[in-house]
Order: structure tokens, then C-alpha cells, then sequence
């Protein structure tokens, strides 16, 4: 598992290289980009983090917890995760607080830790996507293309907590 | 999101008084905020990194290698759709498997603007609308480089969930295609080919 980062980036910069890239100014533009990326993600990071952090200082966070782990305690998730699992489709940078959140808390190498990462990796933030792509075009019903979207963010789901059981 | 977010803030203000932990709850919100300003900080420079690392991948021509790959694919989830809502949605995959978010947005509402062009039934999604809806939801990811970077910032091992995250992600994505194929039934093209 430890070769695949060196072996892509050695992967990327060779091919590069073999075209005549100029993958030193590539890459510069790209991590400019990064930046940019992270200005527009810190607001809603902020908004987030201290509104998560309130919900688990008063207490509200243990309630939801212990509401809904009653439901996803028969598959061994745990209640730490359910939050991200309920913000994941609506906010990418939400969840994304909620995600830094779990990894700082459980550690990133716990199975809560690698359950969420897995759960961040293999879903989207499915509302959004639904939003953006049907905004051009003429069609009113979209609610009929949500079970497919949700159906595949709940198998997402629960095999990121099973498969994290098996790793 | 509005209102979700409004809600977190007064739930808990309301059983931080019903709990006795007002205290609490209002110092949480500097911790947090302070908390938000660390985390990006502390992920920010290799997040950088694999963007700088990902922008030289497009322009070598990993976009092109992946999307001749990926052609029979999108033929045999998008039978009726015609060349160029297939070129796009080819882009658009591409894209979001090599995690170039900013490529893979405008390609995809492209893509549902030439699909919508052909759709028999404008005003309800079609077969082809949501077969791209839930390749784009369930996300594909080769490199997913955002876990990545922020596993590492927390102080963990960055690479030990890639193969995880790779068979969840592409159960995740049979299943949605599959519910997709047998059940929805609106032929967007057939009509109108």
C-alpha cells in the first residue's frame, strides 16, 4: 500500500517529462488553484466546526447519537458516524468539517477514523450535484432521479462500515 | 444547508439551557472556529500539493489515456445518447476519476444540456439523465487525494484507506447503476431516433 503515492506522483511526473510538459509551471498553477480552493473552503469549515462543536458541548449531539445508533448499532456503525452520513450529501465542505472532526477526535488510523474515510471517499455531495446539473435543463421532476442518487449513498455507506471491519 | 445549520445553533443552545451546559456550549463555538482555522492549515499545503501534482497529470495527457479507456463503458451505459452528449459525459467521468473537480462540473452540465436536448420527455429526467446523475454521486475517485491529505494532517496513514474507499466505491456505483438500468424506464432518445 505504501508504494501507490510514490509510484503515482513518480508516474505523473515521468510522463510529463516524456511529452515535454513543463510540469514545474503545471505544477505551480495547479496548487495555485489549491489555494483557491481553500479560501472558499474555510468559511463554511468555520460555520461548520463551531456549530458541531456546540451541538457535542450541550449535549444535542448524544441526543441525535442515541436516537439513530439504535437503528445502525444492528450493522456496527458507529454513532460517531452518523452525522457525516447525514450531512455527506448536503455539504462538501460541511461534511468535510465533520470528517477533520472524527479523524482528530478517534485518530485517523482508528476503524471510526478509517470508516469515515472511506465513507468521505467513496460518496458525493449528492444534493449539490443534483442541483448544478439539472440547472440547465428542462426538467421540473428531478425528485425522480433521487431514490438511484440515495440509493447508492446508503450502500456507500454501509459497505465503507463493513469493509473497514475487514481491513 | 440554511436551515440545518440554523437548526444546530439553536437545538443546542436550547438543551445546552435544558442540560445546565450554556458555558460550555458558548465557549465551544472559539474552539470550533478556532479548530476550522487549524484543520485547513494543517492540510492545506499537501492539499496544494496533489492539486499542483494533479494539474501536470491533465495537461501530460492522463485526461485523453483515461477517456479512450473509459469509451466502452460509457457505450454501454449510454446506448441512445448521441456523440456529443457521450463526449462529455466521457469528460466529465474522466474528470471525476482523476478527482480535477473543476474539469469535471462545467463537462457534466454539458453533458445534461445534450442529454436534455434528446430527452422525449422534457419535463421528467430520462434513462441517460439519471444513469450520469449517479455516476457523478457516487464518485469514483482514483487518487482521492482530499482523504488523503487530511488523513495526513491528523497524523495518520495517508495511503491506508485507498483500496477501500476503491471496492466501496465501485460497489457503490454498480449498485446505483444497476437500480438505474432496471428500473428507470423514461428512454430519453428513443422517440426522437
Amino acid at each position: 500500500m505504501k508504494y501507490i503515492m510514490p509510484a503515482l506522483i513518480c508516474a505523473v511526473l515521468l510522463l510529463a517529462l516524456s511529452r515535454k510538459k513543463p510540469a514545474y509551471e503545471l505544477f505551480i498553477e495547479g496548487a495555485a488553484d489549491g489555494l483557491k480552493m481553500l479560501k472558499s473552503v474555510l468559511p463554511p469549515m468555520i460555520a461548520i466546526m463551531s456549530s458541531v462543536y456546540m451541538a457535542r458541548a450541550s449535549g444535542a449531539f448524544d441526543l441525535l447519537v442515541g436516537f439513530v445508533s439504535r437503528f445502525t448499532d444492528k450493522i456496527g456503525m458507529s454513532g460517531e458516524l452518523i452525522p457525516l452520513a447525514l450531512i455527506r450529501p448536503l455539504s462538501g465542505s460541511g461534511s468535510m468539517g465533520i470528517f477533520t472532526d472524527i479523524l482528530n477526535r478517534c485518530g485517523a488510523d482508528s476503524a471510526v477514523g478509517k470508516a469515515a474515510s472511506v465513507m468521505y471517499g467513496s460518496t458525493e455531495t449528492t444534493f449539490y450535484c443534483l442541483c448544478v446539473y439539472f440547472s440547465r435543463t428542462r426538467v421540473k421532476n428531478t425528485l425522480k432521479a433521487v431514490p438511484y442518487a440515495v440509493f447508492g449513498d446508503i450502500v456507500s455507506v454501509v459497505c465503507a462500515v463493513l469493509i473497514t471491519s475487514l481491513f | 444547508m440554511n436551515y440545518i445549520w440554523c437548526a444546530m445553533v439553536l437545538v443546542s443552545f436550547v438543551c445546552a439551557a435544558a442540560n445546565g451546559t450554556v458555558n460550555e456550549t458558548a465557549a465551544a463555538i472559539a474552539e470550533g472556529a478556532a479548530a476550522a482555522i487549524e484543520t485547513v492549515l494543517s492540510f492545506a499545503g499537501i492539499m496544494c500539493f496533489w492539486c499542483g501534482i494533479m494539474r501536470v497529470a491533465e495537461d501530460a495527457g492522463a485526461v485523453a489515456a483515461l477517456q479512450k479507456i473509459i469509451s466502452p463503458v460509457t457505450k454501454f451505459l449510454f446506448p441512445r445518447a448521441n456523440d456529443e452528449a457521450r463526449r462529455y459525459i466521457s469528460l466529465n467521468v474522466t474528470a471525476n476519476v482523476l478527482g480535477l473537480g473543476n474539469a469535471a462540473t462545467p463537462a457534466g452540465i454539458r453533458a445534461m444540456e445534450a442529454l436534455d436536448k434528446t430527452n422525449a420527455e422534457p419535463s421528467k429526467p430520462s434513462y441517460e439523465m439519471c444513469m450520469f446523475l449517479v455516476l457523478n454521486t457516487t464518485s469514483f475517485q482514483l487518487v482521492p487525494t482530499t482523504i488523503m491529505s487530511l488523513r495526513a494532517a491528523a497524523g495518520g496513514d495517508a495511503a491506508a484507506v485507498i483500496a477501500p474507499v476503491w471496492i466501496t466505491s465501485a460497489v457503490s456505483v454498480a449498485a446505483a447503476v444497476t437500480a438505474v438500468k432496471l428500473f428507470c424506464k423514461n428512454g430519453g432518445a428513443r422517440s426522437k431516433l
